[in-house]
């Protein structure tokens, strides 16, 4: 084999976040400063971080249209990952803003905390393009790792180190599965690539049997019910910039490398899998609603909206054709904004007190409008684009998944979809009826200190959430362009 | 190419209305006013901009398609954010940017000092400049749409900006329930237009595959007669729609109340503007129309009764803006008659000229609120032509126009009007005719009560001012437009019998739009005699008016006493709000309270069932999160048992 025969191309994107990550790193011990410099030095890495996100988004833009494989068959380079990283490249940005002030009142620890997020990307890009199950199961490790790390990030607070701890053993069960998963597919084609799965599959026991472990692997990555338990848990715990990014950056690239299984590995009939992926859709939204409505914590709540929100999404997958991967990719982009942009909101909620749990609770909401009115128009901007409510990104994101869904003839599993909406209505609109109806009482009157960094975050998630509404047309369509590309 | 630049004229109203909403308390009144005003001035140069284009278009082409971008394209059936731009809309661009241009500049003065006479504060001035550049956005939205959802987003749009600026003076339990009122029973109008939408789509939406016009038209040439027996119902439900925008009967009542919002709304969006948006979509959907006799018929007899029945109502009102109101209703249901007739280009041509002389009246009459600290009673008034010569110049004007005193521009628009009923239906001419006969004296005797004779309030008299100068010359500007607008629209046979260098200007323009569609004539010799009849008849207004409040003769006196037993039934104006009450309201409540008390428990038990069932399933499935990491596992591990079952065995 010959270094320079490999196109390195293909990969320029995620070798840029790669090495922007090692250049955090290594600054964590280059020279010692003072207390007040370590801030100003965490702002310097962040600004690092986000320059590579950039040109990582720069360099995906430029080779938007032109399809890539290499490394053997290892990676695919296409509309589908290009996609993929803008996804994962906007919600490391938004975090990276998050955490700009965030970060700095639990810890000084910022290289390594921006290091493993750029290594999160990474390896959730390197997801989104693999075609070969070890690239695939190391990228999924690299992301895992990086996260579990990232999500008990807050030392101070126990119950960032429990959600870190609950997050770690799930994932490795769940990461055992998928390990055997492939091994039986190993055993059953000879091959690790998945033309040559698709292509030598028996079609007996191993096939279906390693199929139905991966898929394992995915659903608890997506957060997909019954594999869904560690959620609540990790994104209460977590620091909120981290559960922003991970709610979206995981759900895409998993989704995403999901789908590529699915439609290039997978050698079981169409019937047989969609149905497995409409229960589990079906079992997703109803749960992650139903479980939605009496929490008191918004943080909280958000966590099972966004299990729900998972459900919707794996809709397009069991429709499996084009307009059901565009639905998918329009719904990952406006999720990203109005999902990131509600966790920016509820970060902002959250008590000054690093040591205890400190909740975004339905209590700090109350009669936000009266304090700070563009903060609470904000968040009920997010709310009503989740709820679905036009002419939000969030209706359409629907309106199209469903569209795909009943054109795919899965009628039953769209009018499940409408009820669930309506039922998440009464959770979204909670938020936003204690934040406009209910007076401000003693505890919640003070005015909240809102970042520059953190309005920057907002500020363009509510642009993402009312622009990809309004100009739902063309973006639709531009989408539909590149991936009408894709053989299906 | 001006067209690619069309999207500019939607703009600019769009940042007047986000700068003044986020800057416009901090900025003070001179710079809110100063940005509003410029939004629609260059939206205003737009619309110049845009019609001298279109008249610069080859022949064969008349109007102009511009995608501003597709914004729902879904399963076939497409919605675009597109502009039509057709001699029709240019009309209707030019009047809501040019007539609201001066509107804006005589609000700029106007709404330095409040409801209670105290200077304004600069957030509420800001806010109000928001509410009007929100209205402008949304009224060109309207007109320019190229196809009815995007048409029904901005009839809703000039919906909410009217609520919100008859209800300015919020904190008044008046303006409040105004505002109220004029939502509400709107909404029964917009009921109709998203049915009749509904309704297109099922008719057309398949094979059409949207909702723009030339789509629906274009579908209508190859329809089946059933399709074109349902046009019949969509065209009333649209005809539902266009009443309650244009408060025709039966939805006028919100009209007269929406008087509680400040002078220059009741002129712009009360009057000149969205009031017409109902004449503006029925004279769109003529193609409709065509095919469905029976609703033109019914849209005829609407304006015609219309007409008269506020008309007559106009004559015994004493509030200055309420003998407005119902003259509004009055010329609007002219407007109705002339789109029911089938005479298209007589009815936007009384709506063009309309909007002149009854902005007019509205800002002159707003002219003469600031100057008697906000009194519009006329029984009040008297003598204020000496106080106020350049406002009773102005006023005396405006009425002239609006009582069709001959060769001022309401003169030659009614009877372009009057002329299509002619051909069409007797009944109705003589309505129109008798209606002419009413306009002329309210309108005079609104000016002979208000301006002429003696103060009958000395101490409001003593305190009047003229109006300051920054609202006078918007006024001269409109009062021009209101005698000599009516140029434009000269009668075709005039040019060929006497040799006129121009012929009917307006119709020429607007002929692309109706193309195929035959403008009624007749022989010059009746057409001369409707002229001088309907010219006779507001002379006659005229000269009752004057009789009756200048000279006070005797006769006038017993002619009033031989109709008074008409004067209960007009004066509560016809007891519409009290059947309203008695027929709609009130059952309607009692219905509520049965709901509230008697069948609360069932209607309220299934209701909470429901939500009670769902929450404790929430609760159940809340409860499974433990905390603990086996109990997860194991849900997980059950999952995995799940799928593999499934898939091995399936």
């Amino acid at each position: 084999m010959n270094l320079s025969s490999l196109n390195w191309n293909s990969l320029l994107p995620e070798l840029v976040i790669v090495a922007t990550s090692l250049i955090v790193l290594i600054t964590a011990v280059v020279g010692k400063v003072s207390r007040v410099d370590r801030i100003a030095r965490g702002h310097a890495l962040a600004v690092v971080t986000l320059i590579g996100l950039l040109i990582a988004a720069g360099l995906t833009i430029m080779q938007l249209s032109q399809p890539a494989s290499d490394f053997m068959g290892m990676v695919q380079s296409d509309a589908l990952s290009h996609y993929l990283n803008l996804v994962i490249l906007l919600a490391a940005a938004l975090a990276v803003l998050l955490a700009w002030d965030y970060l700095g009142r639990f810890t000084y620890s910022f290289s390594e905390f921006y290091s493993l997020l750029l290594l999160a990307v990474a390896g959730m890009m390197f997801l989104g393009k693999s075609t070969e199950l070890i690239t695939l199961f190391v990228s999924l490790e690299i992301l895992s790792i990086s996260l579990y790390i990232l999500t008990g990030f807050n030392r101070h607070q126990l119950a960032s180190a429990e959600a870190s701890l609950k997050y770690f053993l799930l994932g490795a069960f769940a990461s055992g599965f998928i390990v055997y998963g492939a091994a039986l597919l190993y055993g059953d084609t000879g091959s690790t690539w998945f033309s040559d799965i698709a292509a030598n599959a028996s079609g007996g026991f191993l096939t279906l049997a390693g199929f139905a472990l991966l898929l394992v692997g995915f659903a608890f990555k997506i957060a997909a019910v019954p594999f869904h338990m560690w959620t609540p848990d990790a994104y209460q715990g977590a620091p909120t910039p981290v559960t922003a990014f991970m709610s979206v950056g995981t759900k895409a690239a998993a989704l995403v490398a999901l789908f590529r299984v699915l439609q290039s590995a997978v050698s079981a009939p169409y019937e047989t899998w969609a149905w497995a992926l409409a229960i589990l859709s079906l079992l997703t939204m109803t749960v992650g609603n139903v479980a939605a409505l009496r929490q008191t914590s918004i943080k909280r709540l958000l966590a099972y909206s966004s299990i729900a929100q998972a459900g919707y999404m794996l809709i397009g997958l069991v429709a499996g054709t084009v307009l059901g991967l565009q639905a998918m990719l329009f719904y990952l982009f406006a999720y990203a904004f109005m999902n990131i942009g509600a966790f920016a909101c509820a970060s902002l909620l959250e008590s000054d007190d690093w040591s205890e749990l400190q909740d975004a609770s339905m209590a700090n909401a109350r009669g936000l409008f009266s304090r700070q009115p563009l903060l609470a128009t904000a968040l009920a901007i997010f709310m009503f684009s989740l709820a679905g409510i036009p002419p939000l990104a969030g209706f359409f994101g629907k309106l199209y998944l469903f569209d795909a869904a009943i054109d795919a003839g899965w009628l039953w599993l769209a009018l499940v979809a409408v009820i669930n909406s309506v039922i998440s209505a009464y959770y979204y609109m909670r938020v936003v009826v204690v934040m406009f109806m209910e007076a401000p009482d003693e505890s919640t009157r003070v005015r909240l200190p809102i970042p520059d960094s953190a309005i920057l975050a907002i500020v363009i998630a509510v642009l993402g959430a009312l622009l990809l509404g309004i100009l739902a047309g063309p973006s639709f369509a531009s989408l539909g362009q590149a991936v009408v590309a894709w053989r299906f | 190419m001006i067209f690619d630049y069309a999207w500019l004229i939607l703009l600019f109203p769009a940042l007047g209305l986000l700068f003044n909403a986020f800057f416009g308390r901090r900025v003070g009144h001179k710079v809110a006013a100063i940005v509003a005003n410029l939004a629609v001035a260059l939206s205003f140069l737009m619309a110049v901009a845009l019609a001298m284009g279109l008249s610069a278009l080859p022949g064969d082409e008349s109007s102009v398609e511009v995608l501003l971008w597709p914004w729902i394209h879904i399963a076939g059936f497409q919605v675009d954010m597109a502009l039509l731009i057709d001699p029709l809309s240019s009309v209707m661009i030019l009047v809501v940017t040019g007539i609201g241009l001066l509107i804006h500049i005589y609000s700029a003065t106007y709404m330095k000092v409040d409801d209670e006479h105290q200077p304004m504060d600069e957030r509420r001035y800001a806010r109000f400049f928001v509410y009007m550049n929100l209205f402008i956005l949304m009224m060109l939205t309207l007109v320019l749409a190229n196809n009815y959802v995007m048409l029904y987003l901005g009839w809703e749009g000039v919906g909410l900006a009217s609520y919100l600026l008859i209800g300015f003076w919020f904190y008044k339990p008046s303006a409040a329930d105004a505002a109220k009122k004029a939502f509400l029973v709107n909404r029964v109008g917009d009921f109709g237009m998203a049915l009749a939408i509904m309704w297109m789509f099922f008719l057309f939406g398949k094979e059409a595959g949207s909702l723009s016009f030339d789509a629906v038209f274009a579908a209508l040439e190859t329809a089946s007669p059933a399709v074109v027996a349902a046009l019949t119902g969509v065209t009333l439900l649209l005809l539902l729609a266009a009443t309650g925008k244009s408060a025709q009967i039966p939805l006028f009542v919100w009209l007269p109340d929406a008087m509680e919002g400040p002078s220059p709304v009741s002129a712009l969006i009360h009057a000149a503007t969205m009031v017409t948006a109902g004449v503006y979509m029925l004279a769109r959907s003529h193609p409709l129309l065509e095919l469905a006799p029976a609703t033109m018929t019914l849209i005829a007899w609407i304006g015609g009764l219309t007409a008269l029945m506020a008309a007559s109502i106009a004559i015994v009102q004493t509030d200055l803006k309420r003998i407005l109101a119902y003259s509004t209703i009055s010329q609007l249901g002219y407007m109705f008659l002339g789109v029911g007739v089938g005479a298209y280009v007589a009815s936007v041509f009384h709506l063009y000229t309309h909007a002149f002389f009854k902005a007019l009246l509205f800002l002159a009459a707003g002219s003469v609120m600031h100057a008697l600290h906000g009194e519009l009673n006329i029984d009040l008034m008297g003598g204020l032509r000496k106080k106020l010569p350049v406002t009773y110049a102005q006023f005396l004007i405006g009425a002239l126009a609006l009582a069709g005193f001959p060769l001022l521009s309401g003169y030659w628009s009614k009877d372009a009007i009057l002329l299509g009923a002619f051909v069409t239906s007797y009944p109705l001419y003589a309505i129109g005719l008798f209606t002419a006969l009413l306009t002329a004296f309210y309108s005079l005797r609104a000016v002979y009560r208000a301006f002429h004779g003696q103060p009958r309030d000395e101490h409001l008299y003593d305190h009047a001012h003229e109006q300051p100068r920054g609202m006078t010359w918007p006024l001269w500007a409109l009062a021009f437009g209101a005698v000599f607008a009516g140029l434009l629209g000269l009668p075709a046979i005039f040019g060929k019998e006497f040799g006129f260098p121009v012929g009917n200007l307006i119709e020429g323009w607007l002929k692309p739009t109706f193309e195929g569609l035959s403008e009624p004539h007749v022989a010059f010799s009746t057409e001369m005699a409707l002229f001088i009849s309907s010219g006779f008849v507001a002379l006659i207004g005229i000269y009752l008016a004057y009789a009756r409040y200048v000279k006070q003769s005797g006769w006038t006196l017993s002619l009033q006493k031989a109709l008074s037993p008409l004067q209960p039934a007009l004066e509560n104006k016809y007891w519409v709000d009290e059947i309203y009450f008695a027929v709609i309201v009130n059952p309607l409540r009692a219905l509520a309270r049965f709901f509230a008390t008697g069948a609360e428990g069932v209607i309220d038990g299934v209701v909470n069932g429901v939500g009670a069932v769902t929450t404790a399933a929430g609760v159940g499935i809340a409860r499974l999160q433990t905390g603990l990491l086996s109990w997860y596992a194991l849900s997980l591990f059950l999952g995995v048992v799940l799928l593999l079952i499934y898939f091995v065995f399936a």
